[in-house]
């Protein structure tokens, strides 16, 4: 709270960046410990986390006041005009200090409190339970095991303690190939493919330099390679340009000999480094945040930046990796440099496209769990949190989200999850409201107590998991278990409602996916109404033909037999009404429109008799 | 070569016998009537008789006509004379007996169902002629059947009642089929000026329908009725014509009676180097402010930069001069015309082909093709016109140069902008036939060729394409406020190119009434509007909307419109699957409100 000076400025104006007008909304801003708040004059609040604010800037004084400009990481852009210069260089200052914290202590998590008591926090972070993820995919087996070589984060403090190896890669193997591999991330499994007995596996670079060798490394991957029953060689995916991995070795880095290793075949992918990949959003938003742009400017813009031509290398890249596993049934191990940002994301979205576990909601955090939090991604640099190097920060796992939003894009029906769980989650991994991206790996994690300290984010989204739904998702086609994007260059657009999240009036007005959830919804109600009085039918027969069957039974000999099914009729009919009443005492909702409708339907309703009637026909035949 | 002639003496001629076949070598020297193998099936206009004395065609060499026969007159010659007439027809075909009534024979041979006519050709050792009915003549239709054998009773508009006794129950129950489905509308379905005027005297007084064009004297692209201001006599209005390229003088578009204030669209004023002026003219727009509402401003929106609209001087043409239409203001809004928009379409369908080229490849082909640039700057001078009238509540007049391809782009879509009846699947046709067809857009001169020929484009555009890109935008940004889908935009355009259907014909109502349009082929409307063809062309999640849609115009909200300029390049969509998905929930929903709840139970 010391950093804060003035907590309430009024007559502020707030002005929209892309109206040509240059309308504006007065109102009043406050600054809290963790928000500021603006309130305009119509009751509309919006408030901004510190922790989003990535940029604060204070322009040149105007007649109307003092400008304040606040570019955020979820891209949303305000432009403030305060009328007096010392409230807004009180107000800029504190928000230097608010948004860049040194301390993990002092980010929000650690405040935050959404009144739960400790068990149901420590439910929450039980939530995901990678064991049960490893179970699911069919290991440990015969071929893979859990290795204990990290247990106390000896060999390598980035990977987790729980890692699987091939059964045949001993103890000194591990630790061997641990010392010849860049932070000493060595090949362990990341997804396990059941049917294909394939594997996809994932480490660092080899401290080759020009001519370093490592038999243990060699050894480790001939026993990954062994471990595919069906295949014996196995492919290499080095996810960086060739010419990067080249200088690497003039750094006792660079990538592997295939003289070296047998049966391995080595493939460069191409994606850039962290530093392009920041630069690259950097251009983009320049573009699309001019205002009055012109398509010819938004295109050659968008060219320019680069920024769709990554996302298709990473998309590439993990199609590469599908298709070895689906179509030549070979393992694959993926590295980039030190393995924790191209190859989560190709990874990640390579476990996407073959298994339709992931493209659920509760599939997708257990992948983002397992191949960016626990493999390590190093959330708290890449996304800022704390007041770091610059040089640190890039879009990794943005990218990774719109690859993502690119799949359900081409595979409307593939997904159970919505853009918006997208957009969430994009939210929470700058907001730093939740402990799950805090920190830079488990080992990090471990030391600042997170799970007794902060909540995980993943209940509170399953709670909401309504917001989140595809209404379009049809998780039984087979059609969709593997998904095979098509990345002609014409299928990848630009992510609107992620950069321009919160300019609405960029945004379609009208939602197709809100009126589908709606008509779902009728639609179970509806069903939900039709079983109820369908039961209820059932019982009421059950009742009378207790008694008529038998009667039935007797008179079916005899050809007099539809005198009575004539009375049956009767009966049933006069019985109808009696239901109907009973049905609105019970209490559904009379205002409901359609369930009247559906009622009058239902009172003129003579096929009951009819299928009662063959019912007893079929009996007496 | 032997001749095949067929005379209307026979009995067996519909009502509308100008339904004649004359053979090649005819008199006739413009419209033969061809029978070829593909014509019978996709033949385009209801058939052609053509005395030579109505002819509407000066000249064989007119361009007008070749396109006009090649629309009329597909497929070659057949080379051999003599064979028998069924054998060119390949579908649904049956053997017949026909029963005409007590008093005539019966016939009996081979029944063929065309795209037109149902034919019952005798065979080689038949005596008689072959019988044709055109089944647009066809009132009612029932069908019997009985053992192996079928029988099929029409009725005819004019009182005829024809018995076809068919062998085979699968046969007789295709013919019936066929001649259900192809029976379409009734009348000639088009929706006349008249119709719009009907709705405009509802909401105001000021305005009046003209008949002064009735013999296209005055304009010869304006239709024969057009809307005026009351206070404006036919006079006037001649004289006004006069003073407007091409006889365009400024007409009612759009009556926007929430504010009292109306569209108006016209070709530009032919001032000249002298600086002309004309009473008449001034005193029409003059006459529009007066019959709005008290003290209504007015815009005059030039579609054209303000350095063309002045070097327009030179050949004639020019702006309003500002001084000699006071309470009118200028403003001027340059939209890509002709060859250039041509030549956008052309760069657009290339790139879309290149499968194999790289992002970059494919973005910078996409920003210099300007396509998108066009969708834009129509959209937002769409969107200035619509604001004026209902934002600042202002008169509107739009025009170009000719008035007949941006100008009505604008006036169009403004009016779905700011309509919602126009955005219905009715008011949509009224609005193409109205805004487009109607108001004289050359669709024969701008739609001769698409974007893969390789002739020179000469009066070729895709003003309309524009338009309907346009419109799709909308669409996607405001998916439940159009009646209809993609669907029937598609049919638009593909109708616009080439149709089977008149409605598309010529490049103005004269050219429609001298080539009988309206008699001699179907309308695209009563195709699209069968109940079946209809409901695919529905947007399944409309929901009335009767506020003003205001799109975003930035190119962040814009999109290449891939359902039409990828549709046979990329795979089948699986998106399109997921419309379908939202097609069956919605056919669903509609079950579950209309069930019967009782169907399940079985004891």
């Amino acid at each position: 709270m010391e950093h804060i000076r003035t907590t309430k400025v009024e007559q502020v104006k707030l002005l929209d960046r892309f109206s040509t007008s240059n309308k504006s909304l007065t109102g009043t801003l406050y600054l809290t410990a963790t928000h500021l708040l603006f309130i305009d004059s119509h009751q509309k609040e919006t408030w901004i986390l510190h922790h989003h604010i990535a940029l604060v800037e204070k322009l040149a004084l105007t007649t109307s006041g003092c400008p304040l400009v606040i570019q955020c990481k979820n891209f949303r852009i305000v432009h403030f005009i305060v009328p007096r210069e010392r409230d807004c260089h009180d107000i800029y200052n504190s928000l230097l200090q608010l948004s860049k914290q040194a301390k993990y202590e002092d980010l929000y998590a650690f405040s935050y409190n959404p009144k739960q008591n400790d068990s149901e926090r420590l439910q929450g972070w039980e939530l995901i339970d990678l064991a049960e993820e490893y179970k699911r995919m069919g290991v440990p087996n015969s071929n893979w095991q859990l290795s204990d070589a990290n247990r106390e984060y000896k060999i390598c403090e980035t990977y987790p303690k729980e890692l699987y190896v091939p059964r045949i890669a001993s103890k000194p193997i591990i630790v061997g190939s641990s010392k010849f591999r860049s932070k000493g991330r060595f090949p362990v499994l990341s997804y396990y493919h059941q049917n294909k007995e394939a594997a996809i596996c994932r480490c660092s670079q080899p401290l080759s330099g020009f001519s370093a060798r490592c038999l243990e490394d060699e050894h480790l991957l001939q026993a990954i390679s062994k471990a595919n029953p069906v295949n014996r060689y196995m492919y290499v995916m080095d996810t960086r340009p060739k010419l990067n991995a080249m200088a690497n070795r003039a750094a006792g880095k660079g990538y592997e000999n295939e003289d070296n290793y047998s049966n391995i075949r080595f493939q460069f992918v191409g994606i850039e480094n962290i530093h392009v990949m920041r630069s690259s959003l950097q251009k983009l938003l320049e573009v699309n945040g001019t205002k009055g742009l012109s398509v010819s400017d938004f295109y050659s813009g968008l060219e320019s930046s680069g920024w769709l031509r990554h996302i298709k290398a990473v998309m590439d890249a993990a199609i590469f990796l599908a298709k070895a596993i689906m179509v030549e049934n070979a393992s694959v191990l993926v590295h980039c440099s030190d393995g924790w940002d191209r190859t989560s994301q190709v990874c990640s979205l390579g476990s996407l496209l073959l298994d339709s576990y992931y493209r659920t909601i509760k599939g997708f955090m257990v992948l983002i769990e397992k191949d960016w939090i626990s493999f390590g991604h190093k959330f708290s640099e890449r996304c800022g949190h704390l007041d770091g190097d610059p040089k640190e920060v890039s879009p990794v796992f943005t990218q990774f989200l719109e690859c993502v939003w690119h799949l359900t894009e081409q595979f409307p029906q593939a997904f159970e999850f919505n853009e918006a769980f997208l957009l969430q989650i994009h939210e929470h991994i700058h907001s730093c409201q939740f402990g799950n991206f805090l920190g830079n790996c488990q080992k990090e994690r471990e030391e600042l107590k997170l799970k007794e300290k902060t909540y995980s984010l993943w209940p509170f989204l399953l709670d909401d998991q309504k917001k989140y739904l595809n209404p379009l998702y049809s998780y039984k086609s087979p059609k969709f278990a593997v998904l095979e994007p098509n990345t002609v260059s014409f299928n990848f657009k630009f992510w609107r409602n992620m950069y321009h999240q919160f300019d609405r009036t960029l945004h379609p007005r009208q939602s197709v996916f809100n009126v589908i959830m709606n008509m779902d919804e009728q639609n179970q109600q509806l069903e939900k109404d039709i079983k109820d009085l369908e039961s209820k039918i059932k019982q009421c027969k059950n009742k009378q033909t207790d008694g008529i069957l038998t009667k039935e039974l007797l008179h079916s000999v005899h050809p007099e037999s539809p005198t009575l099914k004539t009375s049956l009729c009767f009966k049933e009919q006069t019985l109808l009404p009696v239901n109907h009443a009973l049905r609105t005492i019970e209490g559904s909702n009379p205002a409901d429109n359609r369930y009247s409708e559906y009622a009058e339907e239902f009172s003129k309703s003579e096929p009951g008799v009819v299928s009662l009637e063959y019912g007893v026909a079929r009996m007496t035949c | 070569m032997d001749e095949i002639e067929f005379s209307s003496t026979g009995s067996g001629w519909g009502p509308r016998s100008e339904v004649l076949a004359v053979g090649w070598g005819n008199s006739c020297e413009t419209v033969r009537w061809l029978l070829p193998r593909g014509l019978l099936n996709s033949c385009p206009a209801g058939v052609a008789s053509c005395p030579a004395s109505s002819c509407p065609f000066p000249s064989p060499r007119s361009p007008r006509l070749t396109l006009l026969e090649s629309v009329l007159l597909l497929g070659p010659r057949p080379t051999t004379g003599g064979m028998e007439f069924s054998e060119l027809i390949r579908t649904g075909r049956a053997q017949a007996k026909l029963l005409r009534g007590p008093e005539a024979p019966p016939l009996r041979g081979t029944l063929c169902v065309t795209g037109h006519h149902l034919l019952l050709s005798p065979g080689p050792q038949g005596t008689s002629d072959l019988w044709l009915l055109l089944l647009r003549s066809v009132d009612s239709i029932e069908k019997r059947v009985s053992g192996d054998s079928g029988t099929i009773t029409l009725r005819c508009k004019d009182l005829r009642v024809l018995q076809l006794d068919i062998e085979g129950v699968e046969a007789t129950l295709d013919i019936a089929r066929s001649i259900e489905g192809l029976r379409l509308g009734d009348a000639w379905h088009f929706h006349p000026p008249e119709r719009y005027y009907k709705r405009v005297a509802r909401e105001t007084n000021a305005w009046r329908l003209s008949e002064v064009n009735e013999d296209f004297s005055l304009c010869l692209s304006y239709p024969r009725a057009v809307i005026v201001p009351r206070a404006v006599d036919d006079d006037a209005l001649a004289r006004c014509a006069r003073f407007r390229q091409g006889g365009r003088f400024p007409v009612l578009s759009y009556h926007h009676a929430p504010s009292g204030t109306v569209l108006l669209r016209s070709s530009q004023p032919l001032t000249g180097p002298q600086k002309r002026r004309c009473a008449e003219d001034e005193e029409l727009l003059r006459a529009v402010l007066a019959g709005a509402r008290p003290g209504a401003p007015g815009f005059i929106l030039d579609t054209r930069s303000a350095q063309a609209a002045k070097q327009a001087r030179v050949t004639g043409g020019g702006t309003e001069a500002k001084a000699a239409y006071p309470g009118w203001k200028r403003l001027h809004r340059p939209l890509e015309r002709g060859r250039p928009l041509q030549e956008s379409f052309v760069r657009l369908v290339e790139a879309c082909g290149d499968l194999e080229q790289s992002m970059d490849g494919w973005l910078s082909q996409l920003e210099a093709c300007h396509w998108l640039a066009h969708v834009k700057e129509a959209l937002s001078t769409a969107c200035l016109a619509a604001r004026g009238v209902e934002r600042e509540e202002a008169c509107v007049l739009v025009h170009g140069a000719e008035g007949t391809d941006s100008t009505l782009l604008v006036t169009s879509l403004a009016q779905l902008i700011l309509d919602p009846l126009s955005r219905t699947m009715t008011g949509f046709q009224e609005l193409v036939e109205r805004e487009w067809i109607q108001a004289g857009h050359p669709f024969q001169l701008r739609c001769a060729h698409s974007a893969f020929s390789h002739a020179c484009p000469k009066h070729e555009a895709p003003t309309f394409l524009l338009f309907l890109d346009c419109v799709w935008q909308l669409g996607r940004q405001f998916p439940l406020s159009l009646e209809f889908g993609e669907g029937l935009l598609l049919a638009l355009f593909e109708h616009a190119y080439a149709s089977p259907f008149g409605t598309f014909l010529c490049s103005s109502e004269k050219e429609r009434c001298l080539c009988e349009v309206r008699t001699r082929t179907h309308s695209l409307w009563s195709g699209l509007n069968q109940p079946k063809v209809r409901r695919k062309l529905r947007n399944p999640l409309y929901v009335p909307n009767p506020l003003a849609i205001w799109p975003s115009v930035e190119p962040q909200s814009l999109r290449l419109w891939q359902g039409l300029f990828l549709r046979w390049i990329r795979p089948p969509e699986p998106s399109q699957v997921a419309w379908e998905k939202v097609w069956q929930r919605l056919a669903s929903k509609e079950k579950t409100e209309g069930c019967e709840p009782t169907s399940k139970p079985q004891l």
